[in-house]
C-alpha cells in the first residue's frame, strides 16, 4: 500500500522518518502506538529499568534504608567491597559455581543427547539407544520441578541423621553433607546439576536433530568412530548453542541465590556456600545497608557482564582456529 | 525399567538416503558401547527418580516411621493426614490459589503485552527502535538482585507492596524482555504482504493486529507461554522480597518456609506432602504436554 506523500490529511512523518507505511495522526494509529508500545514500555522502564537506575546511584550512598536522608559518599562503599573478606569469600563461591556447573551440566548432557540421538549404532542408520524417550523424559523432570522446590528436597535428602543419601550409604561413607566445609560446596553444586542437565540435555537433542543425517553418515562411511565423530561433527555443528547454554548456565550460576538459601540459610559452614545474592540480601533486608548492598549487587552486575563477554571471546578465538584449519 | 514401548529417537531420515538401515545386530565392541549407554542412563534416571520417589513414599508416613524405617520401604498404611494438615493447617491452599492467581494473570497480561511490543519493534519503523531493543536486552542481562531494593520502594510507593496485583506486575515486568525476544524474531519472519491485504482491505493497525498477525503467531505464542509459565511458576526471589505477608504468599514461599521454619524439625511427613503437592500439578503438566515442550525448545534453538 502506498499513501502518496503529498496527499491530503497531512501525512506526519515520525521522527526518524523511514516508516514502512507512512502513518498519519488517525486515531488508529495514536491510539496503536500509544497502547502496544507505551503500555509495555512504561511498565518495564518503572519496574525494570528504573530500579536498576536507582540501585547505581545508591551504590554511591550511605543509605540505610529506613530514613529518608543519606550522604553522598562517592566510592567509598566500592572501597569497603575491595577489602571487605566476607564478599570475597561470597565472589569466590561464586565463580567456582561459575566455572564447574557449567562445565558438568555441558559435559552430561552433551553425551546424554549424543546417547539418545546419534549413539545407538556405530554402524548403519544412526539412531539413538532403546527406550533413549523413556530417558528423555525422566531427564527433564527436575528442570518442571521449582528450583526451591528441588532444594527442599535435597537439604532432606542431605540431612545426616534421617537423608535418604546416608540412609543408602554403608556406615563408614556417611557423612554430614551440608553441614561440613568439605562437602558442602560441592553438594549444593550437584542440586544444581541435577536440576539442569535435563534442559540442556534437551537442548542439544533439538540441535542435534537439525544436522543433517548425511552428515553423519558420511563420517562413518569414512571410518570416524563414535567419538571421533561427537567431537568432529557433533561438538562444531552446535557449537552457538554450546555457547548459548554456557552464558545461561554462567549467569545462573552467578546467582544460585535459590538453592543455597534453601540449602544453606545462613551461608553453610565458614561461609562456604555463601554466594553474592545471599550477602547482599544480609545486608539488604536485615542489616539495612541499602547504599553498601546496592555496591554488591552492581558489582555482581559486571561479574556477570565480564563473564558473558569472556564466554563470547573465548568462543570466538577457538571458533576461529577451527573454521580455519 | 518402566516404559520399555517409548519409541525409539532417531534422526529423522532425509529424501534420497539410502535404505542401509536394517543392518544386523552390530558387532562385539558395539554391544559393550551400548550396555555402557544404558548403564550411564540407567544411573542418571535412578538419580532423578529415587529423591522423588523417596519424596513420594514419606508423605504418606508418620514421623516416627520416616525417622526409624528404611528410606524407600512402602508406607505402613497410605494415610493422607500430611496431606490435609500441610494444605489446611500450613495453607498450602491459600499459597496454591495465590500462585495460580498470579501467574494466571501475570502470563496472560505479559503475553499480550509482550506480543504487541515485539509487534510494533519488529514490523514497524520509528524513531528509538534500536535503542528500545537494546534497553530490552539489557533488562534481560542485569540480575534480578541488582534491582530488587529499589523496586521494594517503588512498589511501596505505588502502594502495591505486599499485594497479589503488585507481585502481578512486577512479574509481567520482568517476563517481558523475553517474551519481547522470542516475539520479535517471531514477528518479523511473518510475511509482510498479508497485513498489507488486510490494510488495503480497511483493516485499522489494531484490526490487523489481533484479527491476522496475532492468530499467524499462535505456534510462537505457545511455546513462549510454556517457557514463562514455568518461570513465574517457580519464581522465588520476587516473592520474597516483595509479598511479605503470610496470606499473600505463594507456593515456593510456603514450601521453603517448611524448611526455615523452627516448628519443623519433627514434621517430615509434613514437609514431603508439601512438596507432593507443589510437585504434582507441573510434573502432570510437563508429562501431558511434553510433545509440544520439545517443539518449544527445539524452536528456540534454530533462531
Amino acid at each position: 500500500m502506498t499513501t502518496p506523500v503529498t496527499g491530503a490529511g497531512a501525512p506526519a512523518l515520525r521522527r526518524g522518518g523511514r516508516a514502512r507505511r507512512k502513518a498519519r495522526w488517525t486515531f488508529d494509529s495514536i491510539s496503536f502506538f500509544l497502547v502496544f508500545l507505551g503500555l509495555p514500555l512504561a511498565l518495564f522502564l518503572l519496574l525494570v529499568i528504573w530500579p536498576f537506575v536507582q540501585a547505581v546511584f545508591y551504590s554511591f550512598t550511605n543509605w540505610g534504608g529506613f530514613s529518608q536522608d543519606f550522604d553522598i559518599i562517592g566510592l567509598a562503599n566500592y572501597q569497603r567491597l575491595v577489602n571487605d573478606a566476607t564478599f570475597k569469600t561470597a565472589l569466590g563461591n561464586n565463580i567456582k559455581l561459575a566455572i564447574v556447573v557449567p562445565l558438568v551440566v555441558i559435559v552430561i548432557a552433551m553425551i546424554f543427547a549424543t546417547l539418545v540421538t546419534v549413539g545407538g549404532r556405530g554402524i548403519g542408520q544412526t539412531i539413538g539407544v532403546k527406550n533413549s524417550g523413556f530417558y528423555r523424559v525422566v531427564s527433564f523432570f527436575p528442570y518442571v520441578i521449582p528450583a526451591v522446590v528441588s532444594g527442599v528436597i535435597f537439604s532432606k535428602v542431605f540431612d545426616p541423621s534421617n537423608g535418604l543419601l546416608n540412609g543408602l550409604l554403608p556406615e563408614g561413607l556417611r557423612q554430614n553433607w551440608l553441614g561440613q566445609v568439605s562437602t558442602a560446596l560441592p553438594s549444593s553444586m550437584f542440586v544444581i546439576i541435577w536440576g539442569a542437565v535435563g534442559f540442556y540435555m534437551l537442548l542439544f537433542i533439538a540441535a542435534i536433530k537439525a544436522i543433517p543425517a548425511e552428515t553423519f553418515e558420511a563420517a562413518r562411511l569414512d571410518g570416524a568412530g563414535r567419538m571421533r565423530t561427537m567431537w568432529s561433527i557433533t561438538i562444531p555443528s552446535i557449537r552457538e548453542n554450546i555457547q548459548t547454554a554456557w552464558i545461561y548456565l554462567g549467569i545462573a550460576a552467578l546467582d544460585a541465590f535459590v538453592y543455597m538459601h534453601v540449602l544453606n540459610n545462613s551461608g553453610g559452614p565458614d561461609n562456604s556456600t555463601l554466594v553474592m545474592p545471599q550477602y547482599l540480601f544480609r545486608l539488604a533486608f536485615s542489616q539495612n545497608q541499602f547504599g553498601y548492598a546496592s555496591a554488591v549487587g552492581v558489582a555482581m552486575a559486571v561479574v556477570t557482564l565480564v563473564f558473558a563477554g569472556l564466554v563470547f571471546t573465548i568462543n570466538r578465538l577457538t571458533g576461529g582456529t577451527t573454521r580455519s584449519s | 525399567m518402566a516404559g520399555a514401548n517409548m519409541v525409539e529417537d532417531r534422526v529423522e531420515p532425509r529424501a534420497g538416503r539410502a535404505g542401509r538401515g536394517s543392518t544386523g545386530p552390530g558387532s562385539g565392541g558395539d554391544r559393550a558401547v551400548t550396555v555402557t549407554s544404558h548403564v550411564v542412563l540407567g544411573i542418571w534416571s535412578l538419580v532423578v527418580v529415587l529423591p522423588l520417589l523417596w519424596v513420594f513414599l514419606s508423605a504418606f508416613k508418620s514421623n516416627r516411621e520416616i525417622i526409624s524405617g528404611s528410606p524407600l520401604a512402602l508406607p505402613s498404611s497410605w494415610s493422607f493426614d500430611n496431606f490435609v494438615l500441610a494444605w489446611v493447617d500450613e495453607k498450602l491452599g491459600q499459597a496454591m490459589l495465590n500462585t495460580v492467581i498470579v501467574v494466571g494473570c501475570a502470563l496472560a497480561l505479559v503475553m499480550l503485552l509482550g506480543a504487541m511490543c515485539a509487534y510494533v519493534l519488529a514490523r514497524f519503523e520509528f524513531f528509538g527502535r534500536r535503542a528500545i531493543y537494546y534497553l530490552m536486552l539489557a533488562g534481560l542481562t542485569f540480575p534480578v538482585f541488582l534491582a530488587i531494593v529499589p523496586l521494594f520502594f517503588v512498589l511501596q510507593t505505588m502502594g502495591v507492596l505486599n499485594t497479589l496485583h503488585g507481585l502481578i506486575l512486577t512479574y509481567v515486568a520482568f517476563a517481558l524482555p523475553f517474551t519481547v525476544f522470542f516475539l520479535y524474531a517471531f514477528f518479523q519472519g511473518l510475511p509482510g504482504e498479508i497485513s498489507e491485504a488486510a490494510a488495503i482491505d480497511g483493516a485499522g493497525k489494531w484490526r490487523t493486529f489481533f484479527q491476522v498477525m496475532l492468530p499467524m503467531a499462535t505456534s510462537g505464542m505457545a511455546s513462549v507461554a510454556i517457557f514463562n509459565f514455568l518461570g513465574l511458576w517457580n519464581q522465588y526471589l520476587l516473592p520474597v522480597a516483595l509479598n511479605t505477608k503470610r496470606n499473600n504468599w505463594v507456593l515456593s514461599q510456603a514450601v521453603a518456609s517448611f524448611v526455615s521454619g523452627a516448628g519443623y524439625q519433627s514434621q517430615y511427613g509434613l514437609l514431603f506432602a508439601g512438596v507432593v503437592i507443589t510437585i504434582v500439578p507441573v510434573l502432570v503438566g510437563y508429562v501431558l504436554f511434553q510433545r509440544q515442550l520439545q517443539g518449544s525448545v527445539s524452536q528456540g534453538t534454530m533462531k
